[in-house]
C-alpha cells in the first residue's frame, strides 16, 4: 500500500476521478451542427444550440453508440433504459439555462480499468458509472476589460462522464489511470483524448485518512488539464491537507480550482455556496430504450483493446513485457508496429523483436528529436520494415543502417534507395574481405607480431583497419571470421 | 368548392372586421400585406386546381407559434422584439395546406393564465362580452375572440391544462386538444413540456377535424411526437354514435359549480343518449388530485423551459453592472407577475429538501390519474362532463387570488395529465347569455371519437350564432 509518512504518522490517500470525454461525433448530441474543432467563433451553432424558443433536443443515435462502445470497453453493464435529467443553472455559455445530462439512470453503471504500475503490480480501478451529457460553451473574458464575450461552438456536443470509484491511492495510480483511460478511449475511437484542447478533462476528488480509517472529507479540484499537472495537483492537495489534519483542523468539502502556473489549488466554491441544481426528468425526451441487438452488434465492433493485445504481442512474438507494453500503450504505436509487421516476415519472431527493438529505440529518439508523435513520423512503417530486411539479409550492417534511418528521416526516402545511392551495399563476398584484410596485415606487419605474442586487444585495431578501407562496408561477422583465420595462419 | 367569394375577398374582410374590432385586442400582430399577397397565391392555385387542404383559408396563429420573420411574442415584453428564423411545423403544415395567416393573437404571457389577462399586450375582450366587458378565457383568448368574432375562419391554440378548451367554452366555439404527440411541439414556445399540445379553435367541430388533420403527424424534430398515422378525422363528423359507451364522471361535479351548468350536462347526455349512446356513471377518483398536482409539475417545467429568457443572446435585455445584475433586472423588468409566480413555484418545488414532497409526489399523482382513465376506458368509449366549473366572467369580477383563478382548469387538467384528447363544444348560453361548453374525452389517439360524438353534440345543441356583437 502507498502511504504518505509525516511526522504526525501515516496516511491514506483516497482518490477519485470525473472525467468528461467529449464524444467523436460529426454532430452534437441533440443537434445536427457539426463539431469540428477550430471553427470560427459561433459558426457550429444551430437554433438548438443556441436555446432558441421552441426548439426541441434530438438525440443523435452515433453519440449513443459511441458511449454504448465506452461502457463496454471499460467493462460496464450497458442500462438498457436509461433518461435524460435538466441540470439547471444560469451561466451565458449554457444558453438553454439547464444542461441536459443523465443524472438518475445512467447509460452504464459499474466497470473497471485494470492499471499497470511501475513496480509490475496490477491494480482494478472501479467505475462508478458512464452518462451522456451536453458540454457548455465557452466565455472568453480576456479579450476586453469591460465585456465578455460567447462562443457557442463547444454548446451541446456530446460528453460522456466518466466517474470512478474512490479507488486510487496515489498519484502515480492516478495518471497511470487516466493515461489507460485514455489510450482505451482512443482505441474505441470514442474519444480523442486531447486535453490541451480539453476533449478530455478530468476533475479529482481527494480526501485522506488513517490507513484503513473511514473515508475523510473530500475537496474537488478542478482545471487539471494535463496527466503532468495531475501529480502537481494532488501533491500539492496532500500537502494542504495533512497540515490542516495534523494542526487539528477539518478539511471543508469545497471546490478548488487548480492554477498550473503556481501548481496550487485554490477554493472556488464552498458547499455553503454550492449550486441546487434542481434536477428533473427532461421532459423533451423520451427515456432511451436500446435494443439488446443494438448492443451486442457494438460488442462486435470492439478493437482488441491495449491489455489484449500487449499479451498477444508477448505471445506471438516472445516481445518483453515491457515493450508489448509500451507498444500497446498508444494506438498509433502499436498500428505502426502491426501495419510495419505486415511489411517484414511476421512468422519470424526475431524479425518481429529487432522490429520493435528499432522502433522503441532508434525510431523513438528520432521523433522526440524532432518532437513528432508515430504518426507524423516521416519514415513509413513499410520503409522501417524494408529497413529491418536490409539487415536481416546482410545487405546492411545494423550500424550502418542507423545512418540510412537519419538519411531516411531528411528525405523520406526507401531505404535500399538510400544504400544504393550512397554505394552502402556490404561486402560480403570472403575474398573480397580476405584481400583487404591481408593488405591490412602486411601493412602492420610489426602489431601482427604483437598480436601472435599475446596482445590479442590489437584485434580491434585490425578490424578498424579494414572497415576504414571498405568504407565501413565489409560485412562485421564474416570480417571476424576471415581475420581470425588469417592471425591464426 | 363553391366559388362563390374569392380567398382575397375574404381575406379582405377578416382583415376590415380586424380592424373594426381592434378594440377587442385579439391580436398582437396583424399580417396585412403578407395575408391578402397569399389569399391571390391561394386564389391562383385554386383555379388551377392544385389547391390544397385549407388553401386561401384565413386563419390566424396564438403568438407562440414561431412564424419566421413575424414577430413573435409569446404574450411577454421579453419577447418583444423577437423576430423567429424558422417556422413552427404546426404553423408549416398549416401555409403547406395553403391557409392564408392573418395575424399573431394575444395571449396570456407564455400562456400562463385563464382570462387573457396576464398579456404584456393588454387583455382581450370576448366578443359575447353586451352590458359588461367578459374575459374570453385563456390562455389562447386571442385566438378564441378571433374565431368567435369573425375576425377568421379558425385558430391555432395550445392547451397546457386546458387553454384551448377553456377559451373556447367560454366564447362558444369549439376547441380541441389533440392527444399529446399528435401534433409536433417544435416552435412553439415552451411553457410545460410534458403537458403541452397544439389544438385548433373552430366553428365547429367539423372545421375542427380538417384542422387537426392538417396539423398532425410525426415530426423528427420533436422526440415526443407520436410515429402515427394521421386518420381522416373528418370522416367521423356525421357517423352514427349508436352503440357508444359515454361515460359521466361524477367527481367533475365540482362543489359550487351551477345548477345551470349541470343541467346542460344533462342536456348533453340526452342528446348522446337519443341518439343511440349509452350514457353510463364512472367514476375517475383521482380526479381532486389533478389540479393541485398540475401546479407543480407544470410550474417547475416552465421554470426550466423560461430559464433561457436571459437578456443573453435575443429578446429583451435590461442591463446592469455585473453579469448577475444584468440577470436580475432582465428577468424582473421582462416577466410579468403570472410568469414569475410560476417560475418561483417551479424552482420550489424542484429544489433539494422539497423536490420528493412535492414534485415527485405529483408525478405520482399523475400516474393514478392516467390509471383512472385507462380504467374508465376500459368500460366506455368517451367521457363527458363541463368544460369550465363557470362561464366567462367580467373583468373586474374575476378571482382575486391566484388559486381560485386556477380553478378555471379544473375540468380540463385532468386530460392533459394523462396526455388525453378532448374536445369543448358550445352547449348553450347560460341565464346572462354568455356561452358554456361541455367537453369530450377520449383515449390515447382516439380523436376520431371526438370528432363523431361532438358532432352530435353540436347539432342536438343547437347553439345559437353569434351575430351582432359590440
Amino acid at each position: 500500500m502507498d502511504y504518505v509518512e509525516t511526522s504526525g504518522g501515516k496516511w491514506e490517500l483516497v482518490i477519485g476521478l470525473e472525467i468528461h470525454a467529449q464524444i467523436i461525433s460529426n454532430s452534437k448530441l441533440f443537434s445536427s451542427a457539426p463539431t469540428r474543432f477550430g471553427a470560427a467563433p459561433n459558426e457550429n451553432v444551430s437554433f438548438v444550440d443556441a436555446a432558441l424558443p421552441g426548439v426541441l433536443p434530438v438525440i443523435n443515435s452515433f453519440c449513443v453508440d459511441q458511449a454504448i462502445k465506452t461502457g463496454l470497453g471499460l467493462n460496464g453493464c450497458i442500462n438498457l433504459v436509461s433518461s435524460f435529467d435538466r441540470k439547471n443553472y444560469f451561466y451565458p455559455d449554457l444558453p438553454q439555462g439547464y444542461q441536459i445530462s443523465q443524472y438518475k439512470h445512467p447509460l452504464v453503471s459499474g466497470g473497471y480499468v485494470e492499471i499497470e504500475k511501475a513496480d509490475g503490480s496490477r491494480r482494478k480501478i472501479n467505475l462508478e458509472r458512464i452518462h451522456m451529457e451536453q458540454d457548455a460553451g465557452k466565455s472568453i473574458h480576456d479579450q476586453s476589460a469591460t465585456k465578455s464575450f460567447i462562443d457557442l461552438n463547444r454548446a451541446g456536443v456530446g460528453l460522456m462522464e466518466i466517474v470512478t470509484k474512490p479507488d486510487m491511492r496515489s498519484a502515480e495510480e492516478t495518471s497511470v489511470f487516466l493515461r489507460k483511460l485514455r489510450s482505451i478511449l482512443r482505441y474505441l475511437g470514442a474519444c480523442d483524448g486531447n486535453m490541451e484542447e480539453g476533449s478530455m478533462r478530468a476533475d479529482l476528488n481527494i480526501s485522506l485518512r488513517r490507513p484503513g480509517g473511514e473515508l475523510g472529507i473530500r475537496a474537488e479540484i478542478k482545471n487539471v488539464n494535463s496527466i503532468k499537472f495531475l501529480a502537481a495537483a494532488v501533491a500539492f492537495e496532500t500537502a494542504r491537507q495533512i497540515e490542516i489534519l495534523e494542526s487539528g483542523g477539518k478539511v471543508d468539502q469545497e471546490t478548488r480550482l487548480f492554477d498550473s502556473a503556481t501548481g496550487e489549488t485554490r477554493p472556488m466554491r464552498s458547499k455553503e455556496d454550492a449550486q441546487d441544481y434542481r434536477y428533473f426528468p427532461e421532459p423533451d425526451l423520451p427515456p432511451l430504450v436500446l435494443d439488446p441487438a443494438r448492443v451486442e452488434a457494438i460488442r462486435r465492433t470492439i478493437p482488441e483493446l491495449p491489455d489484449a493485445k500487449a499479451e498477444r504481442l508477448r505471445r506471438d512474438y516472445d516481445l518483453s513485457h515491457y515493450d508489448a507494453a509500451v507498444i500497446a500503450s498508444e494506438k498509433e504505436i502499436a498500428d505502426y508496429y502491426e501495419e510495419s509487421l505486415k511489411h517484414a516476415n511476421a512468422d519470424d519472431k526475431d524479425m518481429a523483436k529487432t522490429l520493435s527493438n528499432w522502433l522503441l529505440g532508434d525510431l523513438f529518439a528520432l521523433l522526440n528529436k524532432h518532437g513528432k508523435s508515430i504518426v507524423d513520423s516521416h519514415i513509413s512503417p513499410k520503409n522501417l520494415a524494408e529497413l529491418i530486411s536490409l539487415i536481416k539479409t546482410d545487405v546492411i550492417s545494423g550500424k550502418m543502417a542507423k545512418d540510412v534511418l537519419e538519411i531516411m528521416w531528411e528525405n523520406r526516402r526507401r531505404p535500399a534507395d538510400v544504400v544504393e545511392e550512397k554505394g552502402w551495399r556490404q561486402i560480403t563476398s570472403s575474398d573480397e574481405i580476405e584481400a583487404v584484410l591481408r593488405k591490412v596485415l602486411e601493412e602492420h606487419m610489426d602489431k601482427v607480431a604483437e598480436y601472435r605474442g599475446g596482445k590479442e586487444k590489437l584485434f580491434g585495431f585490425f578490424i578498424g583497419q579494414a572497415m576504414q578501407k571498405t568504407q565501413g562496408k565489409a560485412n562485421p561477422a564474416t570480417l571476424n571470421e576471415i581475420l581470425r583465420k588469417l592471425l591464426n595462419e | 368548392m363553391d366559388k362563390e367569394f374569392s380567398s382575397a375577398e375574404i381575406t379582405k374582410c377578416f382583415l376590415d372586421r380586424m380592424a373594426k374590432y381592434v378594440h377587442w385586442n385579439a391580436f398582437i400582430t396583424v399580417c396585412e400585406e403578407s395575408a391578402l399577397r397569399s389569399a391571390q397565391l391561394s386564389d391562383q392555385k385554386i383555379a388551377a386546381g392544385t389547391a390544397g387542404a385549407l388553401e386561401g383559408v384565413p386563419i390566424a396563429l396564438k403568438d407562440l407559434f414561431l412564424s419566421k420573420g413575424i414577430r413573435t411574442t409569446a404574450g411577454s415584453k421579453m419577447l418583444h422584439n423577437f423576430i423567429p428564423p424558422y417556422e413552427s411545423t404546426v404553423s408549416q403544415k398549416l401555409l403547406d395546406a395553403g391557409a392564408v395567416v392573418l395575424g399573431k393573437t394575444n395571449m396570456d404571457e407564455f400562456a400562463m393564465g385563464s382570462a387573457n389577462i396576464t398579456s404584456h399586450y393588454g387583455p382581450v375582450v370576448n366578443p359575447w362580452s353586451r352590458d359588461k366587458k367578459l374575459v374570453p378565457g385563456g390562455s389562447s383568448g386571442g385566438s378564441a375572440a378571433a374565431v368567435a368574432g369573425h375576425l377568421c375562419a379558425a385558430a391555432t391554440g395550445s392547451d397546457t391544462g386546458g387553454s384551448v378548451r377553456q377559451p373556447a367554452a367560454f366564447s362558444g366555439i369549439v376547441g380541441l386538444k389533440p392527444t399529446y404527440g399528435r401534433c409536433s411541439r417544435y416552435g412553439m414556445v415552451a411553457f410545460a413540456s410534458s403537458l403541452d399540445q397544439a389544438g385548433p379553435l373552430t366553428k365547429t367541430v367539423r372545421d375542427a377535424a380538417i384542422f387537426l388533420k392538417v396539423i398532425s403527424g410525426h415530426d423528427e424534430k420533436d422526440s415526443t411526437s407520436a410515429a402515427r398515422t394521421t386518420p381522416d378525422f373528418e370522416s367521423f363528423a356525421g357517423k352514427s354514435i349508436r352503440g357508444m359507451k359515454i361515460g359521466v364522471p361524477g367527481e367533475y361535479k365540482i362543489a359550487g359549480m351551477s345548477e345551470e351548468i349541470i343541467d346542460y350536462w344533462r342536456k348533453g347526455a340526452e342528446i348522446l343518449k337519443d341518439a343511440g349512446a349509452e350514457i353510463v356513471e364512472v367514476s375517475l377518483p383521482h380526479s381532486k388530485y389533478a389540479l393541485p398536482a398540475y401546479y407543480i409539475i407544470a410550474p417547475a417545467e416552465a421554470s426550466a423551459n423560461l430559464a433561457r429568457y436571459d437578456g443573453v443572446r435575443y429578446g429583451f435585455r435590461a442591463e446592469g453592472k455585473t453579469l448577475k445584475e444584468m440577470y436580475e433586472n432582465t428577468r424582473a423588468e421582462g416577466f410579468g407577475d403570472e410568469v414569475k409566480r410560476r417560475i418561483l413555484i417551479g424552482a420550489y418545488v424542484l429544489s433539494a429538501g422539497y423536490y420528493d414532497a412535492y414534485y415527485l409526489r405529483a408525478l405520482k399523482v399523475r400516474k393514478l390519474i392516467l390509471q383512472d382513465f385507462l380504467s374508465a376506458f376500459e368500460k366506455v368509449d368517451l367521457l363527458l362532463t363541463p368544460s369550465t366549473p363557470t362561464s366567462a366572467f367580467a373583468f373586474g369580477e374575476e378571482p382575486k387570488d391566484p388559486v381560485t383563478m386556477y380553478l378555471n382548469d379544473v375540468c380540463t387538467v385532468t386530460a392533459n395529465m394523462a396526455g388525453l384528447p378532448g374536445i369543448s363544444v358550445p352547449i348553450g348560453l347560460d341565464k346572462l347569455n354568455r356561452p358554456l361548453g361541455l367537453q369530450l374525452m377520449a383515449p390515447h389517439f382516439q380523436e376520431e371519437r371526438l370528432i363523431q360524438a361532438g358532432d352530435v353534440l353540436e347539432k342536438g345543441a343547437n347553439f345559437p350564432a353569434l351575430t351582432e356583437v359590440a
